[in-house]
């Protein structure tokens, strides 16, 4: 079984890596609405210290979104579900390896584009190393909560906006605790303790439970 | 009592035996607490007329909560039973669910502008309704979606108990954190901090506001299952007709 999971894991990883660089459009994304929002909002500074983390969290919400539109579609259209299902890895867990594998190849890039992405919003280097722990832990809620979207809508075409209307209500306590972090790196006094750690309780609970619900999505989907 | 339900037969016809008297006893006691709450009861120590509104927005956001619950208990037996017309209950029920919370955030909002001085404000308790209305929308646009009724039940009722995390969350949102908006006087430890002459009608309403969704989920469970055998005959007349 362990072998099965690590051959998973390293070929959802390979998939997402080969080929085009199908993980790096995410990230593509996620720079252009961080470049887009500035222009739009001001970039003088004052503006930028206001909204800046605001638009850092959602950008990286929807570049979540869209990355895990495609998780399970393939996989149903191609039978590599009929094949996980048939395979005697629990549902769960294979669910749990696929989405870890894409927050690895989609998620780990978002943090690591968020140092350019506070630069660019003009925002002050010392909370960076909260802002990024905040980053990795929201991008795997996301990633996990949008796969539950993208599992319960695999079987529609054109699922994606009813994708984003599943997931983004979900999406809201982990953008509110999310910018919370960086709101508070930026004004002196302010605790970034409390809205990380229920970041990570979030981050925990999503691990604990979404695998299921996807699991159990799919099996409904393939039938 | 679970396979007792299962037959659409049987429910057909203890369904159309209720649906009447539950609907029309639904009327009579919303009418009757809403005109009590509206024009018998003294007016309100600091808020004067403006607090009536209470009368239709606190049992509108019962109702709200207490169908998704209901739908949360539907989902589960339907995925855990498999039972054939659970899916079809949650389903019709989000349609109740869904008018009771606009009734509550439309509602909030009339009684805000007054008291509060805005109609909308981001504070946890508005901004956690706001989400469940999003959650009905969603899971009504997912069964919507999904044309194999089999298959968008599994996938709503999956959606209904993951959405179920928002139940909680409303219901403490203004104890864990500095809410704009009051706590709870109704259903809290030590009884209700509320006169039994502003008490009863809220609770009346709030029964009529219940029984009325279960009128509408009755029907709307009756409409549901007349579609599919009025599909499953035609059905049968195209494969008597091209074989």
């Amino acid at each position: 079984m362990i072998a099965a999971i690590i051959a998973l894991f390293r070929r959802d990883l390979g998939a997402a890596w080969a080929g085009g660089g199908g993980a790096l459009l995410p990230l593509g994304f996620f720079i252009g609405t961080a470049t887009l929002g500035p222009l739009a909002i001001g970039t003088e500074p004052e503006r930028l210290a206001a909204a800046g983390p605001g638009l850092l969290w959602v950008a990286l919400a929807l570049a979540s979104l869209l990355s895990a539109e495609r998780l399970f579609q393939g996989e149903l259209e191609e039978g590599g579900l009929d094949l996980l299902l048939l395979s005697g890895v629990p549902g769960w867990l294979w669910s749990l390896i696929k989405m870890l594998a894409h927050a690895v190849a989609t998620g780990l890039p978002l943090v690591a584009a968020t140092p350019l992405v506070w630069l660019m919003l003009r925002l002050p280097s010392e909370g960076l190393p909260q802002v990024l722990s905040a980053v990795a832990l929201g991008s795997l809620c996301f990633t996990l909560i949008g796969g539950v979207a993208a599992a319960l809508a695999s079987g529609i075409r054109r699922g994606l906006l009813l994708m984003a209307v599943l997931a983004l209500p979900l999406f809201a306590p982990i953008a509110i605790f999310g910018a919370g972090v960086a709101y508070a790196t930026l004004s002196a006094g302010e605790a970034t303790a409390t809205p990380l750690l229920l970041l990570g309780a979030m981050a925990l609970a999503s691990v604990a439970l979404c695998p299921f619900a996807v699991a159990a999505a799919l099996a409904s989907a393939a039938e | 009592m679970l396979s007792f339900f299962a037959n659409p037969l049987r429910f057909m016809k203890l369904s159309g035996a209720l649906l009447w008297p539950v609907l029309i006893v639904g009327l009579g006691l919303s009418a009757w607490g809403i005109w009590q709450g509206l024009f018998v009861v003294p007016p309100d120590f600091r808020q004067s007329d403006a607090a009536r509104i209470m009368y239709v927005h606190v049992p509108a956001a019962w109702v709200s909560l207490g169908v998704y619950v209901g739908m949360v208990v539907a989902s589960f037996v339907s995925l855990v039973w498999r039972h054939v017309l659970a899916d079809v209950a949650a389903r019709s029920a989000a349609l109740a669910g869904t008018v009771f919370t606009v009734i509550c955030l439309v509602t909030g909002a009339i009684w805000g502008k007054p008291m509060w001085g805005a109609y909308w404000a981001w504070d946890p308790r508005l901004t956690a309704m706001l989400i469940q209305l999003l959650i009905y929308l969603g899971y009504l646009g997912l069964w919507a979606a999904i044309e194999d009724p089999q298959k968008a039940g599994r996938a709503a009722a999956i959606l209904c108990l993951v959405g179920a995390v928002n139940i909680p969350i409303i219901r403490f949102s203004v104890e864990w954190t500095s809410s704009l908006h009051q706590g709870p006087s109704v259903i809290r430890e030590g009884g209700p901090a509320m006169e039994a002459v502003y008490l009863m009608p809220l609770l009346v309403t709030g029964l009529g506001f219940l029984l009325l969704s279960v009128a509408a989920t009755l029907a709307a469970m009756r409409a549901e299952i007349l579609n599919r055998q009025a599909e499953a005959v035609l059905n049968r007349a195209h494969r008597a007709a091209f074989s």
